[in-house]
């Protein structure tokens, strides 16, 4: 017997996982929770069906949403991850000891229950002391803070369900205000391969360009995420994420990485001329 | 077969019509969407199979004998009311179908000036006449407030002759009178007591909410039953209370609602009965928190002031509809219809209305946190973005006019077009309101005065969606040539 996991991209293509085993499915408030044992790609982590990781491949989103703000800025103290259940991103910001706080808001309790239990290799830094979790919802979080966080990553799922309030102008907005005078914005930023996608990636750059000064997008190659192709957002008030990259600084961090390094950095905000009509685009 | 309010007999009816596949060589034409694809593409062929004619198993809205008559006793049961009536043709309908069955040509009824336009279209159609009572303004806000007793007894005392008093429970705004005093002294002098209940269907089923009509002794009240309570837009009922001769309301209704009642508006309100019977105290309760919890917040960001209890004073405010979600905005410099604007073009929220100093959400069951979280968010983003020094801003909100002719009779005297700005000290032929709140700024018979072409004036130029002048661009209107 063979057991396969596919997900859907589009009504007329999928993709598809052979699964060793089930090790996890339940329900909560807000989504269907999964973990899958695989042979290509180990552990993955599903909700609602979607692939949120996989530990194969995870390194590459947390890399590129943790190191390229972190370049930009490494006087970063004070940083703010909504979503992020899996904790990845914070494992990554935990290598830098230069940061001096970590908050992070998971609307969804279970998530971090579930990876804690069963993606040792992504929820293995919760318990570092600079590390404080809330269970709330990220819209209304962010909302009663002002001028506090250096960094603020948005490590949401899809703009449907859950996520839905960390994709409008409001959150945005509502960030620009809890951000320092240096304050950088990261957030994934979904991708435009597939039409579907298409709007919401066009309306997504408009309400952050509409709200930061400095609004960028750049990209990776994930191969588990819809098309391999992804984008993030960058924005800020005032630092260019390639101009005001500080190279020698940051590599003499030393810090040993599986995809991110300062030339990649510079290189991911060069898009492709799709991307760039999409995100030109009215 | 024993009734009880878990049956939705319309409802159950249109199942079993649907199951026995009648041919259809009746009306309408679409024939359950066969002719009409497009049409069934996008409401979806389950909702127009059920789009059909009144027929004997179906019973007829007219004359209901059936089921429609069962659903009535149903829905008058739920509400604590005698006789429940469905409406179809909005609860202007139900609103018009009161007036017109206590008044006839040249009686007089008691009403605030701050009614829906629909009552005072009631005057107009059959021509009683409108005692005023201003009602009380709050200052700050802008808004009118609902009757005094002490107003509502002078009325009744100087007009012994008037049919009727009519209150509004609650205004749009959520102020309600003491209905139950009104009710009482109305009742010792010989005369009905109307309620427009068009926001306050959660009246019947909520707790610690201002009274309904019903319970308050009233003998009719027009309730939006899709306004709060769930049911298609435009469903309505008309309650009436004991010792109203029914057969006569229902002649009066006759006279001008369709004959071809909408099944799927009749099955709404038959649906929306049973599930505010029995999940309507859960759904309110969680429609007040919401409110509240909004409130809180909101008066957190500062500037705002959404307002509350607090306004009671156990007269003009006799109290307040703790569902409603109103808020001054003046205070930030932006009009309320300006912030109404900017949530919906910028943020992407539609809320119920923004007149000069205040805004209007409706929440509800059917929301979720989220929805509460965005306006919050957004509010929080308006405020510091866009607010400005709030001073030249138009502080009086309400005016109350002078009454010079009735309704019935400016409606259809001669008139003749004039340059609204022209227009000081003639008498107004016709209607001028913002809708919403559709509470007429000028009705006919009324004069105009220099203060309230500027209002007119300041609401176009706010961006306030103006209506009721024969003149579509609201630049021109219609004058009592005497």
């Amino acid at each position: 017997m063979e057991l396969w996991f596919t997900e859907k991209h589009t009504d007329d293509a999928q993709f598809s996982i052979k699964v060793k085993e089930q090790l996890y499915s339940g329900k909560s408030y807000y989504q269907d929770i999964a973990i899958l044992d695989t042979y290509e790609f180990g552990r993955i982590l599903t909700l609602d069906g979607y692939i949120m990781l996989t530990e194969k491949d995870e390194y590459i989103y947390h890399e590129m949403m943790v190191h390229v703000p972190m370049a930009c800025n490494p006087d970063i103290k004070n940083v703010l991850v909504i979503g992020a259940g899996d904790g990845g991103t914070v494992r990554e910001l935990t290598r830098y000891s230069t940061i001096e706080n970590i908050d992070m808001v998971e609307i969804d309790e279970k998530v971090i229950e579930v990876c804690k239990e069963f993606l040792p290799q992504t929820a293995c830094r919760f318990d570092d002391e600079r590390v404080h979790v809330s269970i709330a919802d990220g819209l209304k979080y962010v909302r009663k803070k002002e001028n506090f966080y250096d960094l603020i990553i948005v490590d949401s799922t899809d703009p449907f369900g859950p996520g839905e309030g960390l994709f409008t102008r409001e959150f945005y907005g509502n960030c620009f205000k809890a951000l320092t005078e240096n304050g950088i914005l990261v957030n994934q930023h979904e991708s435009t391969y597939y039409d579907s996608y298409v709007d919401m990636v066009k309306r997504t750059h408009r309400r952050i360009g509409g709200v930061f000064p400095v609004s960028m997008v750049y990209q990776a190659h994930i191969p588990t995420y819809p098309s391999g192709h992804w984008l993030f957002g960058f924005a800020s008030k005032n630092i260019h994420p390639v101009h005001d990259i500080k190279e020698d600084e940051w590599n003499s961090l030393g810090l040993e990485m599986k995809y991110y390094n300062t030339e990649l950095h510079k290189g991911s905000f060069a898009l492709p001329n799709s991307v760039k009509e999409v995100l030109s685009g009215e | 077969m024993s009734l009880s309010q878990s049956n939705t007999p319309i409802h159950e009816a249109l199942l079993k019509h649907k199951g026995n596949r009648v041919v259809q060589l009746d009306v309408p034409s679409h024939k359950g969407g066969r002719g009409n694809k497009e049409l069934r593409d996008f409401l979806g062929a389950d909702c127009l199979k059920v789009d059909v004619n009144s027929m004997k198993p179906l019973d007829n809205l007219c004359h209901p004998v059936s089921v429609i008559r069962d659903a009535e006793i149903l829905a008058a049961e739920a509400f604590g009311a005698e006789q429940a009536f469905f409406i179809v043709n909005g609860t202007t309908a139900s609103v018009q179908a009161m007036i017109m069955s206590v008044c006839k040509a040249g009686d007089k009824i008691i009403m605030p000036r701050n009614v829906h336009r629909s009552a005072i279209n009631a005057l107009v159609v059959n021509g009683a006449i409108p005692v005023y009572i201003n009602p009380g303004t709050n200052k700050r806000l802008g808004i009118p407030l609902g009757m005094s007793v002490a107003d509502v007894k002078k009325a009744i005392l100087e007009n012994p002759d008037a049919k009727a008093v009519l209150v509004n429970n609650p205004t749009y705004y959520g102020i309600c009178s003491d209905i139950k005093e009104i009710v009482r002294l109305a009742h010792e002098n010989g005369m009905m007591v109307l309620a427009d209940e068009a926001h306050g269907t959660h009246f019947y089923f909520g707790e610690n909410l201002p009274v309904s009509a019903m319970a308050a002794g009233a003998d009719m009240a027009a309730v939006s039953i899709h306004k709060t309570g769930g049911s298609l837009t435009q469903s309505s009922f008309v309650l009436c209370g004991k010792g109203v001769n029914v057969g006569y309301v229902r002649k009066v209704i006759n006279l001008t609602q369709t004959t071809s009642g909408s099944y799927l508006l009749m099955s709404s309100l038959d649906i929306a009965r049973k599930n505010l019977y029995f999940n309507g105290k859960e759904m309110f309760r969680k429609t007040v928190e919401y409110a509240d919890y909004a409130r809180e917040e909101i008066n957190r960001l500062g500037g705002y002031y959404a307002f509350g209890k607090e306004l009671c004073d156990g007269n003009e405010v006799f109290d307040f509809d703790s569902t409603k979600l109103s808020v001054h905005t003046r205070a930030i410099g932006l009009a309320g219809v300006e912030v109404y604007d900017i949530l919906r073009d910028e943020f992407g929220i539609q809320i119920e209305f923004g007149d000069i100093g205040n805004i209007l959400a409706i929440l509800s069951a059917g929301d979720r946190e989220l929805e509460v979280e965005r306006l919050l968010s957004s509010l929080s983003e308006i405020k510091r973005l866009y607010s400005k020094d709030p001073s030249g801003m138009f502080d009086h909100e309400y005016i109350n006019p002078e009454v010079i002719l009735s309704p019935n009779e400016a409606f259809y005297s001669e008139t003749k077009s004039v340059p609204i700005e022209n227009s000081v000290n003639s008498i107004s032929g016709e209607f001028v309101m913002c809708y919403p709140p559709g509470i007429p700024i000028l009705a006919p018979g009324e004069r105009i005065t220099a203060d309230i072409v500027e209002y007119i004036r300041y609401c176009k130029e706010k961006g306030c969606l103006l209506t009721g002048t024969e003149d579509m661009k609201i630049e021109n209107i219609n004058i009592v040539v005497r």
